[in-house]
């Protein structure tokens, strides 16, 4: 302590060399040092920072030195210095070395090259690098090499490159360094350098060399003919560099543990490396001392561990012959087992390379690999992790991934997220069977299943969907999983999705496979197990929707749990997550209500379309995470594939849009996974809920089924039993009331209020695109269609006139007729009407908005309909009506399929 | 090519640091206590090297300080350890048995040695003799240059005595 201070003393006092003020360098740092709190020791920096601005502004030459030696401190600790900037230039400009040194001391910590102040420094750096003492032109040389900007590198370079040739080794190997940084910031000016550098090859003293070498190398990597012109005129110098060096005797001013100069070794291996890569003759040229090298270089210490890991590297670099390369490869080998982590780790960095040179040298360490994926340190593992990747291969997978997933068991927590990945990766990748990759695939859910990503789980379910022989057996496995696993997040999904869909296979051991054991599973053991799913604390939203959904289904498939379901959902009922809630709503008032269409509703899923599935997963992988990340919410797993992937493309008509579901609180996860469903175009006009995403894939049959797997905005209740396909013309639409009142009880602001908001705007609504210009076609014309009842219910019937515009074929002119059938007369009509997106749509105004009662007198409106892929597709419509009868509200949805064809 | 260098102490303070890629205050506040999370929480039997942004940092700890190099991806670690090895014994020879007290009251000298060891993020220098003697030229330049000033004080004291 004694010397230490001593030295202090004697910086504080070269720094304040006669009259002190304000307090030493030493006391300041002691200050620092003796405060117990960050907020002291904010006390003492502002003190000091405000004594250092008083000096400054004072213009006090003689504390300069002294207050950037504070300052350079108080930066250190992560203080702003910004003030003390132009201090330095000051310090730098005066004439002695003192001053000299600390401000490009202070220049090189305080700023950095993306500071403007740095330019008005280029002045005395050029002075400073013409300067006749030689550590004054080291100062300058220095400053440049660790700051300089591009301006800077062109402005100086000539004099740095004069200094190269200076007569002083320690200038020259100075101005070699610097020149790297300008031909980093400079590519252009590399050939400016190449034959300076070559020359300095020549040289004997070490610092020189290594510098030069080095310069070499980055002019190599900066311009293609500098790579030429060193490849023609220093290898030879190069070669001789590593023999010198490599052969010579004991020299203690660069002996390193036994080793002469192993930095210079390193350096000119790493050159060589560079010059022989793709280059038989260099390449040639150099054998001989990569084999010394490789071969005489002691492997008992780091250094010499260094220089063979280098001279490793750079056989595997260049166009080495056969007999170097098992050299090589032995080295690693040799590296491989020792016990240090240090060596072990660089061997399997070089591995990683070498496996493009000789996978099989590298396949035979393949089990010493292994057990590095189990070592205790992190970095190692993750090496390992990344080579045992790239070795795997259809022979070997199987005995891989065993032994990857069973250590998934022991794993660090922080390291399962990645090895889990690669596991996953591996097994997607190579798989060559079904029941192999399920089975690796549902160890993995099992050990580490919360570290699975979705869209692994999505191609699980994908290809379930599509192995209709081993769905029995994976809905099996999956609820032995879950009895054993309930904590792991995906598994969860994964299986309550399965024993939803395949509940019944569970149950009666359908499908079995030779040598499988049976599972006694009732089907009040079923419902348990995702009963059991769905209340567990951990589960989130999304899991609790899908359990949801599965409770649904097993409803249908076990009639004697139908009644245990209704009571599980309907306990859900006043969930406070408002997804599970709206869910437990729905599904209630399936169960209750809907009788009839429930077993059609709650079918099995489609079968999932695996190849446009991988087409999709690939491209829109990004978007997919992404929008999970987003809306993790409500995705309901596995069920967004059936968005658009099981969607017959040609069915328009259960594409069009929902009216009244434009303000759901849905997902917006289906507008990012399908991207070419033309209903998704529908999506992009008005926010409309995704959930409608769900018709196509009903297919022909009922809407309902898959709105309900997928959607949950609460204007679906309403919506299918309002709009049947296909029928519109014909079914009465008794729901409607129904549906309002559901609605009124979720009090989420849904399509009542949404119709209220319109009623206020008599003008007519396209909510399409929002045209709505109010060219009124009036008058009936001669049609060329045949009119057609749009709509027809116990309370409204609509007709539908058509004209064709004689200029445009696309275009249709529509004459609606509104009667109204009941005694009461309606007031506050107004309709509206939706089409697909390749629709374009006018409404023009109505001719009133009062509907006379018993059909005494119907008012009229005109829609203006251009089919934009006439002839491909038909005219479709979805259509709602509002109006107030006897001072209620009522509301009517229906669509119009039966347009005449050829529109 | 070495990115930056830090000295860190067992509890997270920072001794030294050098850069020689550009990096913004803020980004430099970050980088200094991502790293001291990661380096400082290691165990002292696993590797010297860990993975961090596409880099590689190797550390060493020496007493009570860990000396972190960051490095490109495609370097050569055993190197690196032997060059921070280099620098501490060029410290410790210049201040006799270095301790962090040193580094802290002369934190100016540990970058005077650091810069001649190290410019633009190469190596310059591997002899510790050849570093030592230039470190001590320069030190007498400044001894020079103070006894000059004090001598010529003297003159002006005498002189207006």
């Amino acid at each position: 302590m004694d010397t230490v201070e001593k030295i202090v003393e004697d910086f504080a006092s070269d720094i304040a060399m006669s009259s002190f003020s304000g307090t030493r360098l030493r006391d300041m740092i002691r200050a620092i040092r003796a405060c117990k709190t960050a907020a002291e020791e904010r006390a003492v920096v502002r003190r000091e920072c405000a004594a250092i601005r008083t000096s400054i502004s004072e213009n006090e030459p003689h504390l300069r030195h002294r207050n950037m030696a504070k300052l350079m401190f108080i930066h250190m600790l992560g203080y702003p210095t910004h003030f003390a900037q132009m201090e330095c230039l000051k310090l730098i400009a005066a004439a002695g070395f003192p001053e000299k040194r600390v401000g490009y001391l202070g220049l090189m910590l305080l700023l950095d090259e993306r500071q403007e102040v740095l330019m008005l420094v280029t002045n005395s750096l050029k002075q400073d690098l013409n300067h006749p003492n030689q550590f004054i032109v080291g100062l300058a040389l220095c400053a440049l090499g660790n700051i300089c900007s591009a301006e800077m590198a062109r402005d100086l370079s000539p004099e740095v490159e004069r200094l190269m040739r200076s007569r002083e080794v320690n200038t020259k190997k100075k101005a070699a360094l610097c020149s790297i940084r300008i031909v980093r910031k400079v590519p252009d000016l590399a050939e400016n350098f190449m034959a300076l550098a070559a020359s300095l090859l020549k040289e004997k003293h070490h610092g020189v060399l290594i510098s030069a070498i080095q310069l070499c190398t980055e002019l190599c990597k900066a311009s293609k003919d500098a790579l030429e012109y060193l490849r023609k005129n220093c290898i030879e110098g190069l070669v001789r560099i590593l023999r010198d060096v490599s052969n010579s005797s004991y020299a203690p001013e660069y002996d390193v543990s036994g080793i002469a100069d192993p930095f210079l070794h390193i350096r000119a291996l790493k050159l060589m490396r560079i010059l022989g890569q793709g280059d038989a003759d260099c390449s040639e040229y150099m054998n001989d001392i990569l084999a010394q090298v490789a071969t005489k270089t002691e492997s008992n210490k780091n250094a010499g561990n260094a220089i063979l890991y280098e001279c490793v590297q750079t056989i595997m670099g260049i166009e080495a012959t056969s007999g170097l390369r098992v050299l090589a490869i032995n080295i690693l080998g040799r590296f491989l087992s020792n016990r240090d982590n240090n060596i072990r780790y660089v061997a399997l960095n070089m591995l990683m390379r070498a496996i493009t040179v000789d996978a099989l040298a590298v396949q035979r360490h393949r089990t010493t690999i292994l057990e590095c994926v189990k070592d205790a340190d992190a970095s190692i593992r993750k090496r390992a992790l990344e080579l045992v990747f790239l070795l795997v291969n259809d022979t070997n997978v199987k005995p891989l991934s065993k032994e990857l997933i069973d250590y998934l068991n022991i794993a660090d927590p922080d390291f399962k997220g990645d090895l889990t990945a690669k596991i996953c990766s591996i097994v997607e990748k190579f798989s060559q069977e079904k029941l192999w990759y399920l089975d690796q695939m549902f160890k993995v859910l099992s050990l580490a299943g919360s570290h699975v990503k979705d869209d692994v789980c999505h191609a699980l379910i994908v290809v379930l969907s599509n192995a209709s022989e081993l769905q029995g057996y994976s809905v099996r496995s999956l609820y032995k999983a879950l009895q054993a696993y309930g904590k792991q997040g995906s598994l969860v999904r994964v299986a309550v999705w399965c024993i939803g869909e395949y509940g019944e296979m569970l149950v009666n051991n359908v499908g079995m496979l030779d040598g499988e054991e049976p599972v006694t599973a009732t089907e009040s053991d079923a419902v348990d197990a995702v009963e059991v799913a769905l209340n567990r604390r951990s589960a989130d939203v999304t899991t609790g929707a899908m359990c949801l959904v599965a409770l649904l289904k097993l409803s249908s498939r076990f009639p004697s749990a139908s009644e245990r379901v209704r009571q599980i959902v309907g306990r859900n009922k006043e969930n406070v997550v408002l997804e599970l809630q709206q869910r437990s709503i729905e599904f209630s008032s399936i169960m209750q209500k809907h009788q009839s269409i429930r077993s059609s509703l709650l079918e099995r899923m489609p079968v999932l379309d695996e190849a446009s599935y991988l087409v999709k997963r690939a491209t829109a992988t990004q978007a997919t995470i992404s929008a999970d990340k987003l809306a993790p919410a409500v995705t309901p797993g596995g069920l967004k594939l059936s968005n658009g992937v099981a969607k017959p493309p040609s069915d328009p008509l259960v594409d069009l849009l929902d009216l009244s579901s434009d303000d759901a609180p849905a997902s917006t996860i289906a507008s990012t996974t399908t991207p070419n469903d033309f209903l998704q175009d529908l999506l992009g006009i008005g926010g409309v809920s995704s959930s409608t995403a769900g018709v196509p894939s009903t297919a022909s049959t009922d809407i309902l089924m898959d709105l309900l797997s997928i959607g949950s905005s609460p204007s679906q209740n309403g919506t299918p039993v309002v709009g049947h396909p296909g029928q519109a013309e014909s079914k009465p639409i008794p729901a409607a009331p129904e549906a309002i009142d559901l609605l009124g009880s979720l009090s989420s602001s849904t399509p009542v209020s949404e119709i209220k908001a319109t009623s206020a705007l008599p003008q007519a609504m396209d909510l399409l695109d929002g045209l709505s210009s109010s060219t009124s076609v009036s008058g009936l014309e001669k049609t060329a269609h045949p009119s057609i009842t749009a709509f027809q219910s116990p309370t409204l019937k609509i007709t539908f006139d058509f004209k064709r515009q004689p200029g445009n074929p696309r275009e249709t002119t529509i004459h609606a007729t509104f009667t109204n059938l009941t005694s009461s007369t309606f007031t506050d009509f107004i309709f509206q009407a939706a089409v697909p997106k390749f629709i374009q749509l006018r409404l023009d105004p109505a001719s009133g908005n009062t509907v006379l009662a018993n059909g005494n007198g119907s008012i009229t409106q005109g829609l203006n309909v251009t089919n934009n892929q006439q002839g491909q597709k038909p005219l479709a419509m979805r259509i709602r009506m509002s109006y107030k009868a006897n001072g209620e509200e009522r509301l009517e949805q229906g669509q119009v399929s039966n347009f005449p064809s050829g529109l | 090519m070495i990115n930056f260098v830090l000295l860190i102490s067992r509890q997270g303070k920072v001794r030294l640091t050098k850069w020689y890629s550009p990096y913004t205050q803020k980004e430099r506040t970050k980088v200094i206590r991502e790293l001291s999370g990661l380096i400082l929480t290691r165990g002292p039997k696993l590797c010297n090297f860990v993975e961090w942004r596409g880099y590689k940092v190797v550390y060493r700890r020496y007493a009570s300080l860990y000396f972190c190099m960051c490095i490109d991806a495609d370097d050569n670690e055993l190197e690196v350890l032997e060059i921070i090895h280099h620098f501490v014994e060029i410290l410790d020879r210049y201040f006799g048995s270095v301790c962090e007290l040193d580094l802290i009251f002369n934190f100016h000298k540990a970058y005077y040695i650091l810069d001649e060891i190290l410019i633009a993020g190469e190596l310059q220098e591997s002899s510790k003799k050849n570093v030592a003697r230039l470190i001590a030229a320069q030190d007498s330049l400044v001894e020079a240059a103070k006894e000059e000033a004090s001598s010529i004080s003297n003159i002006i004291a005498q002189a207006t005595k």
